[in-house]
């Protein structure tokens, strides 16, 4: 189980996160939504020890991730896939994979791993020796996950994962999230695209200027007055 | 035959400054900071090797090998102890900081070692290869040199490519967050990059001494700005460039010393730099820096 509390996170004199508290149970898909600028993304980069928090804690099972240095947070079974993919352009689709089980040791399980995520988007394994730089925009994505996934994580992050892409691959990509979380991964999703977050999500909250507004089950926001009025359009 | 008998020599000169910027495009590929102070870890590398040799009477290869670990054992405390506190601060602060981490390596060796110079005895043994009946001869130290550097690209190029900890390296070259989150511990690569860039301006320093011998604690200085200058030339970042940079950067100043003027050679060297900058401002290699949208 990931737990956040009290989560306070600054940039020079700005506060972007002024004390949040939520959890992710085992299994689970839990959304975060809310508009550019709401402190998703600085949640994410905080769990994964990115940026240190002034105040507050995140416990992932018993481990304090915030005592931890960043580099050894993958190895406790939290993976993310970042907002804007950040693939590393200049190497190919399997080197980007390999260096996502960089932190593994299991040479065997790593090259099964490298099958499943080959199965699961086929495109990459067209593509294995092609530099991830000239890959398009729904295809970096699809690395991005893979190469999460190649960190064999009990969690795993997606941030904003159908930014950018046709609704096609949006369907596609969320597909996979629902695969994923099938297999028995759990699953922290922060998205814009509301709808269909709160559409697969089993719990999910709202993050407004650093503050969570709303929290509830996927059905209960999408059902809810307010968040229809501010984020589904409605 | 007179052209290429320069030609040579240019790029063997040239080979010894592209070890060097080998290790300034490095650092700045991986740690984004210019390391100012990389001249004076190579002269620091050079009085280990001169004592080694002079004073201990060790052979050539033990020297060499002893100066590389000194190097390497430096260059990763410098990084320790005056670059990584300041990992956050602004790239000026950290220029300033190696301005001054070099002022003190060369202050340090002036007061361990004082100002005099001494004389280095080369490590390659003279003599040379005669081409063409005697029209062309070549030093066996040229030889040695031009090899060296090809060596030493050869292995560093294999290094990054192949091995983890290169790939690793290429990873927080593009990107320090996303390597973090594949586990790379960025502090440590860091640390190896300025450990492989000063183990072989080590080499450098030796091959370098043993065609000019004057050994001084300012002997980093000029070297360490051309090959800054190489690397800048070849695309700062790109180690095919640095090579390419240091290698061409040899054969310009050493032709402009035959036939312009040995006085105007340096600024015949750095206006080239400015024409190339002007046209191509990465550099030869250089890759254009994309803005993330």
């Amino acid at each position: 189980m990931l737990k956040v509390e009290n989560l306070v996170v600054r940039y020079g004199m700005i506060e972007a996160i002024k004390g949040i508290s939520f959890e992710v149970n085992d299994g689970e898909i839990v959304t975060l939504i809310g508009a550019n600028g709401a402190g998703k993304t600085t949640t994410m980069h905080a769990i994964s020890g990115l940026i240190k928090p002034v105040s507050g804690s995140i416990w992932l099972n018993d481990t304090e991730l915030t005592k931890i240095p960043g580099h050894k947070i993958v190895s406790m079974g939290l993976a993310q896939v970042p907002e804007g993919r950040r693939v590393f352009a200049q190497q190919t689709v399997e080197e980007n994979l390999t260096l996502g089980a960089y932190a593994r040791k299991d040479k065997e399980k790593i090259k099964a791993d490298m099958d499943y995520v080959y199965d699961l988007f086929p495109r990459l394994k067209e593509r294995h020796a092609q530099l991830a730089g000239t890959l398009s925009g729904g295809e970096q994505q699809m690395l991005a996950m893979g190469r999460a996934l190649m960190a064999d994580p009990n969690i795993i992050l997606l941030d904003e994962p159908s930014m950018g892409l046709s609704p096609l691959l949006v369907s596609e990509i969320f597909a996979i999230i629902e695969e994923i979380n099938n297999k028995g991964k759990t699953v922290l999703l922060v998205e814009q695209n509301a709808k269909r977050a709160l559409a697969i999500a089993d719990h999910a909250y709202v993050l407004e200027t650093g503050r969570i507004t709303l929290e509830g089950t996927g059905e209960q926001l999408a059902s809810d007055e307010r968040v229809q009025k501010a984020y589904l359009g409605g | 035959m007179a052209f290429l008998s320069y030609l040579i020599n240019g790029l063997s000169l040239g080979s010894v400054y592209a070890i060097i910027a080998l290790g300034y495009t490095m650092v700045y590929g991986i740690a984004k900071m210019l390391n100012f102070a990389h001249g004076d870890i190579m002269m620091v590398g050079a009085y280990v090797a001169f004592f080694a040799l002079n004073s201990f009477g060790l052979p050539v290869i033990p020297s060499v090998l002893l100066a590389m670990l000194a190097c390497t054992v430096l260059g990763v405390v410098i990084e320790r102890l005056a670059y990584r506190p300041l990992r956050q601060a602004p790239s000026l602060a950290v220029l300033i900081t190696a301005i001054g981490v070099s002022y003190f390596l060369q202050n340090g060796a002036q007061l361990l070692w004082s100002s005099s110079t001494k004389v280095f005895p080369s490590v390659v043994p003279a003599g040379s290869v005669q081409l063409f009946g005697g029209q062309l001869s070549i030093s066996y130290l040229t030889i040695v040199t031009i090899l060296i550097c090809i060596a030493v690209m050869i292995c560093l190029t294999l290094f990054i490519n192949r091995t983890r900890t290169g790939k690793a390296m290429r990873a927080c070259a593009e990107d320090k967050g996303a390597a973090v989150l594949m586990g790379i511990n960025v502090d440590r690569i860091i640390s190896i990059t300025f450990a492989i860039g000063s183990g072989i301006a080590a080499i450098a320093a030796v091959l370098l001494c043993s065609t000019y011998p004057s050994l001084s604690p300012t002997l980093g200085s000029m070297p360490g700005i051309k090959a800054f200058t190489a690397a800048v030339f070849g695309g700062i970042g790109s180690i095919p460039g640095a090579f390419l940079g240091g290698l061409l950067l040899g054969v310009i100043e050493i032709l402009s010393k035959a036939y312009i003027s040995t006085q105007l050679s340096d600024a015949i060297v750095f206006a080239v730099l400015i024409i190339v900058l002007l046209i191509k401002p990465t550099g030869l290699l250089g890759r254009k820096i994309s803005e993330k949208v």
